[in-house]
């Protein structure tokens, strides 16, 4: 029983020194002077240096910046309302095609979204006249339509399991539905329209196929800007762009973690009050 | 008589409400992800041209006055007759399934250990496998990169170890491939996994222990089938976008890796043949029809439940 445990827990260790090793080697390989990753040259944040003067580099990461929190802040509006969709209304007509809408772009190919992605845009600029030209906005709509699945699935399961009575007693209190969701069902659900903004953006601000099909001169975002580099080789700015993304991560969680530990903290607290008191 | 009128005007307004809630996300998706494909499978149909846009209108005047409709299968014979295409088809779905393979034998091990981990410490052990999801995934391929080539760190270990006399090429292989596509595509598999063998009723082990079966006849014949749903979940969130995995074998692999997202996008890009990379699109979509529809039902089930 005790060595079945060990090797488990043996394994799980493995898992974990797969998924970090390569991030941490990145991240230590960022401060190396010398431009071979064999050599340790000695410390150094030179190439923290070049990627800062990189005039390219910042204008592509403002740019992919941009263009996540647009399609991400869009994605959870509309994400949002499909989730409802799903969960609330039963029956209605067309909820298979929908339910297959939502579902299909979480698995496929980004080379298949993003060839239908433009030739949609194409075929729309052609008979329409917009989207004119190929811009931040193609890659804006094409992100919110990829990202919208993601938090539809995540607030979807929230929605699922949230405790109707409450939705109930407010309407039995004589609440319209549309006040009940702002007022009873929004605050419940707000952890999940964050989790899923969270993920929206990351998806945006990291994607590099389906943008690579519908950018057009002018909208570089950084992922193209970092795909064209790579493809050439290793190269050490990249390095030490990872670091300064792992960092922001690594960051972003840890407050996260912290308030989210916070709420748990609190809502055990008052719990407990209302125990006492009753 | 007011009532039944009062009824009815409620039921309206529910009905438009309804309405009004779901015809944003509904109209965006048939708009934005529904019609390119019908898109697709019309310029597949139309034949190349060197103009803006490189396809020729499948609805023309023809010069007589008549309506003209041109539906050109050249696309499609063409992708039959050039063993490329065949080739680079069965190349893609067999580094699909072997990877997927691969991610289930070392994402199942540590799903279940997560799992059966005491209550306070799985949140946090099921953070650290999707920890790395949130960094980008070019760089985690990129960092492979520095990993995997000749005078890479991992043939420098090798040889320091004098497990090999030279460096062994790696990157640039089918093997570079694999590791891309199991270790980006890992928590994809083990988040499902996961999902179901918490779900599992424990007593169910402790019944078949009291009947007298040992723990790894208990496993196979209890544990295993009743997370078959997570399996399978797991292996189409793996599979279906790998078939079409176009970033991994372009970084890793070398020129003689073919896939069929390469193809595709060599057709596009470098050839500019948007008729033809349309064809290659339908084709794969045509393949990925029944896992996604697989996919699709047990995800609607995994919501439901």
């Amino acid at each position: 029983m005790k060595n079945r445990a060990l090797i488990l827990y043996g394994l799980l260790a493995l898992g974990y020194a797969f998924l970090y090793l390569p991030i941490v080697l990145l991240v230590t390989y960022s401060f190396n002077a010398s431009r071979l990753v064999t050599v340790w040259g000695g410390f150094s944040t030179r190439w923290y240096g070049e990627l800062v003067a990189d005039q390219k580099v910042l204008d592509a990461a403002w740019l992919s910046l941009k263009v996540a929190v647009t399609s991400a802040t869009a994605a959870t509006l509309l994400g949002t309302l499909a989730a409802v969709m799903l969960v609330r209304f039963g029956r209605f007509r067309g909820r298979t095609l929908f339910t297959g809408l939502i579902t299909a772009p979480l698995v496929m190919p980004e080379v298949i979204t993003g060839l239908a992605m433009l030739l949609l845009f194409v075929a729309m600029e052609q008979s329409i006249g917009w989207p004119a030209g190929r811009s931040m906005l193609t890659i804006i709509l094409a992100h919110v339509t990829f990202c919208l699945s993601f938090v539809t699935v995540v607030v979807q399961s929230r929605l699922a399991q949230m405790d109707l009575s409450l939705e109930e007693a407010a309407m039995d209190l004589g609440a319209r539905p549309l006040k009940v969701f702002l007022v009873i069902t929004l605050p419940i659900i707000a952890p999940a329209l964050a989790a899923g903004w969270l993920l929206a953006f990351t998806l945006s601000i990291d994607d590099v196929v389906i943008s690579a099909f519908v950018t057009g001169p002018g909208a570089t975002t950084l992922p193209i800007v970092v795909f064209s580099k790579v493809r050439l080789g290793v190269s050490p700015e990249i390095n030490a762009l990872a670091t300064v993304v792992v960092a922001v991560v690594s960051i972003g969680i840890a407050v996260a973690g912290r308030l989210a530990h916070r709420r748990e903290r609190e809502r055990q607290d008052s719990q407990r009050l209302a125990a006492e008191q009753g | 008589m007011n009532q039944p009128l009062g009824n009815r005007l409620s039921g309206l307004l529910r009905r438009w409400g309804r309405f009004l809630v779901g015809l944003p996300p509904y109209a965006w998706l048939v708009l934005f992800f529904l019609v390119p494909f019908l898109i697709v499978f019309k310029i597949s149909l139309s034949e190349m041209q060197a103009a803006i846009p490189p396809y020729k209108p499948l609805l023309a005047w023809a010069e007589d006055g008549v309506l003209q409709l041109r539906l050109n299968l050249g696309n499609y014979r063409y992708l039959l007759t050039d063993d490329l295409y065949a080739v680079a088809y069965l190349n893609s779905l067999k580094i699909a399934a072997i990877s997927t393979v691969g991610c289930l034998l070392i994402g199942y091990p540590m799903a279940y250990t997560i799992a059966r981990a005491p209550k306070g410490n799985r949140n946090a052990l099921l953070m650290l496998v999707v920890l790395p999801f949130w960094t980008s995934f070019l760089i985690r391929v990129y960092a492979w990169m520095g990993i995997l080539k000749s005078e890479g760190l991992l043939n420098a270990f090798l040889l320091w170890t004098g497990v090999i006399n030279e460096p062994l090429q790696i990157l640039e292989t089918d093997l570079a491939v694999y590791i891309g596509i199991v270790y980006s595509y890992l928590p994809f598999m083990v988040l499902p996994l996961y999902a179901t063998l918490e779900k599992m009723d424990l007593s169910l082990l402790e019944a078949a222990a009291d009947l007298g079966c040992r723990p790894f006849r208990a496993f196979l014949a209890v544990t295993l089938p009743l997370s078959l749903p997570g399996v399978i979940a797991g292996s189409m969130l793996v599979f279906i976008p790998a078939v079409g995995e176009f970033v991994i074998p372009d970084l890793l692999g070398g020129p003689d890796t073919l896939m069929i997202g390469k193809v595709l996008w060599a057709e596009f890009f470098d050839n500019r043949d948007w008729p033809v990379a349309s064809a290659v699109a339908v084709a794969m979509l045509v393949v990925l029809v029944a896992p996604i529809m697989v996919f699709q039902r047990y995800q609607s089930k995994a919501v439901d439940s």
